[in-house]
């Protein structure tokens, strides 16, 4: 279900917003959709469309330069708010799979790990020049084996994968299937003694 | 042995083991569902063919998208009434425990776990909703998850996770006369930011926080996901033995005395240390109020909306101008001079009955002014049967309020209970994001006693100068 993600090319998007919320990223009317066909068309919904429906010209996703980009640049504390990863499916689902900024919402953060979406933390001056070149239009390439992104050849930043994390991004592996694959009997292992120290936590059945 | 915060052994106590890469397997005790971030969840098992691994381990309830105009599933709309219906369905097919609509048990998951003893000091706590936090009042590690780890959670009673730093908040001194846990939540947002505490679990200590009682303590930690922390904790104390003790699902007889016990382990010990110290001096806070979009857009009462031509930072600046757009307000502009239409009294943060009482005793013998309406929304069935034994709905419905049966209502707005573009609300609730109960709706985020003197006065006003 995880697309893979090893490099990308593409233009980057600035929504220099402080805070921008995951309810501005996927407005809570939408969360009674069930399937995640179609997220994308609520991606920003109330900023990237007018009230008629019609796109806004000013939103910076429907500028000409910047159609089909999946790289954006994201001002502080982006995806700050509601746990919902209907944010994260609704960005992956645009196109969108590395996002730039200084700091992330913990929890967005956790749910953009589970569904190949790269997040890059750079501190604020790096943040400023990323900016000044993504306004420009100009191309950015992210490799995530190197841990670089660049442009016109040349390193903008650097950020560093765990292994497994890279594993995980670069062939698409779904977190489920590793624990369910690796760490159930360590899981097993650990009820036991948890079990026979607090036992009040376990039903009458269980113990 | 090196001295421990309460965090510290909540973490270490669930530690599966370390996976050599800075993350840790750690062990989830228990999880909380609702119907709207599980559906994705039960596909993921259901995909792969698996039956949670403990059942017993959860508990679910419908409550953002159920209708609190009457129990009637469709009149939340169409949309709403399949999701609670799925989330029936699915719990049937898995065999978790559910708390359905008509229960009177049914109530916002962080209102309904606490009162029947889902929550308990020392435990891992998981939901699918940020307010997680909440749970943190009972010395619980409570926190937010995504609709991917809910499916890993009930599958495997796991997750991967990275140990956050600690942030001790200490609320020095006691609160005056009127002010509430809710104002000391804003005060604290307003003062470190609406990411402040990002990367963080906090815990609270202090005089005050020792004073506050459980709800009180539910709501501040209710609040702290507003500074960006994914944690709060309150080291559990004999306040919080006294409110779970006989709760329907806590330990009963020789294992009550022998989790209390162990309880009693849990708070921080002399000479731990924390990556950060805040100290807030609780006697200066005064009743506050958000003017803004983020929970950190905070004014006192009494104060003004900020005047972004006076502001220096240029990107401050130009926030505080779209902020002020988006919510139709003047630069300057006094807040006791701003009118409401609506008034929503409610939600995790303040849908308790200490809160329900804090409003009655503003809207008592008094009426809701023309032209504002008032929801008053509890936040379980409990919630509202003890106010209704008390005659607070009496009250309410004497003042002009609506009195609601209980769910999320107005604080998410995705059943139906909404603004309408442009309409400005006090609210209880915890979040003035744009949009956020409403399509172009404008959120001023309150104190229960607050949001009744909006209801009387048609003004955001300081409750103090209304106090019966
Ligand atoms: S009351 Fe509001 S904040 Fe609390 S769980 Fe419901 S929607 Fe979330």
């Amino acid at each position: 279900m995880v697309e893979p993600l090893k490099q990308v090319r593409s233009r980057a998007a600035v929504l220099p917003d402080q805070n921008i919320d995951t309810d501005v990223i996927f407005p809570a009317r939408f969360l009674l959709l069930i399937d995640r066909e179609g997220m994308d068309k609520c991606l920003f919904a109330d900023r990237r469309l007018l009230p008629n429906g019609e796109e806004n010209p000013d939103f910076p996703l429907n500028r000409d330069l910047y159609r089909d980009v999946r790289i954006l640049v994201v001002g502080p504390g982006f995806g700050c708010g509601s746990s919902r990863e209907q944010a994260v499916w609704a960005l992956v689902d645009y196109g969108i799979r590395v996002v730039i900024g200084t700091d992330f919402g913990d929890i967005f953060a956790g749910n953009a790990k589970k569904n190949g979406l790269l997040l890059i933390r750079v501190d604020p001056e790096t943040h400023a020049q990323i900016i000044s070149k993504a306004e420009t239009g100009e191309f950015f390439y992210v490799d995530l084996p190197a841990g670089t992104v660049t442009v016109n050849g040349e390193t903008v930043c650097t950020f560093q994968l765990t292994e497994s994390e890279l594993h995980a991004y670069i062939n698409g592996w779904d977190e489920m299937d590793i624990i369910l694959n690796t760490e159930m009997p360590h899981i097993l292992e650990f009820e036991k003694t948890h079990m026979s120290r607090q036992p009040w936590l376990f039903s009458e059945a269980e113990r | 042995m090196t001295p421990k915060t309460l965090y510290d052994k909540l973490w270490d106590s669930h530690v599966i083991r370390e996976r050599g890469d800075g993350t840790v397997l750690l062990y989830v005790d228990r999880h909380l569902l609702h119907e709207v971030s599980t559906p994705q969840s039960f596909v993921a098992l259901d995909r792969r063919g698996l039956c949670p691994h403990r059942p017993a381990a959860n508990l679910a309830v419908p409550d953002h998208a159920v209708p609190t105009r009457s129990r009637n599933l469709a009149d939340a709309g169409a949309l709403a009434k399949a999701q609670t219906e799925r989330l029936m369905e699915n719990v049937r097919r898995h065999g978790i425990p559910f708390i359905p609509l008509d229960d009177v048990r049914q109530g916002i998951v962080h209102v309904m776990g606490p009162e029947q003893g889902f929550t308990l000091p020392g435990i891992t706590l998981a939901c699918g909703d940020s307010h997680t936090t909440t749970h943190g009042a009972f010395g619980a590690l409570g926190f937010g998850v995504g609709a991917s780890e809910c499916g890993i959670v009930m599958a495997a009673q796991a997750l991967v996770l990275r140990k956050s730093k600690t942030m001790r908040v200490h609320f020095e001194g006691l609160p005056g006369e009127g002010v509430t846990a809710k104002d000391l939540a804003l005060a604290l947002v307003s003062t470190i930011g609406a990411n402040g505490a990002s990367g963080y679990a906090i815990e609270y200590t202090g005089e005050a926080v020792r004073a506050m009682s459980m709800e009180e303590r539910m709501t501040i930690c209710n609040m702290s996901i507003e500074a960006g922390a994914r944690v709060a904790l309150v080291a559990p104390d004999e306040t919080t033995f006294a409110w779970l003790k006989d709760r329907p699902m806590a330990p009963k007889g020789e294992l009550w005395d022998k989790a209390v016990a162990y309880w009693r382990t849990l708070p921080t010990d002399e000479g731990a240390r924390y990556d950060r110290e805040v100290v807030i001096d609780v006697a200066s806070i005064t009743p506050h109020v958000t003017w803004g979009t983020s929970p950190e857009d905070v004014v006192p009462a009494d104060g003004h909306v900020p005047d972004p031509e006076r502001i220096d930072d240029p990107v401050r600046r130009q926030r505080v101008r779209k902020a002020l757009d988006y919510m139709g307000l003047r630069p300057g502009q006094k807040i006791s001079d701003i009118e409401v239409d609506m008034v929503f009294i409610g939600s995790c943060t303040n849908g308790r009955l200490s809160d329900l009482r804090a409003a009655a005793e503003v809207l008592k013998g008094r009426k809701v002014k023309e032209g504002v309406r008032a929801i008053i929304v509890p936040g379980s069935g409990l919630v509202k049967q003890a106010a209704e034994e008390e005659g607070l709905h009496e009250i309410f419905l004497q003042a002009g309020c609506e009195w609601r049966e209980p769910g999320c209502s107005m604080c998410v707005a995705m059943n139906g209970d909404m603004l309408q573009p442009g309409m400005r609300c006090a609210s209880t609730s915890n979040r003035n994001f744009e949009g956020r109960q409403g399509k172009g709706g404008r959120t001023h985020l309150v104190s229960p006693a607050m949001a009744a003197a909006a209801a009387v006065t048609g003004r955001l006003a300081d409750p103090r100068s209304l106090r019966n």
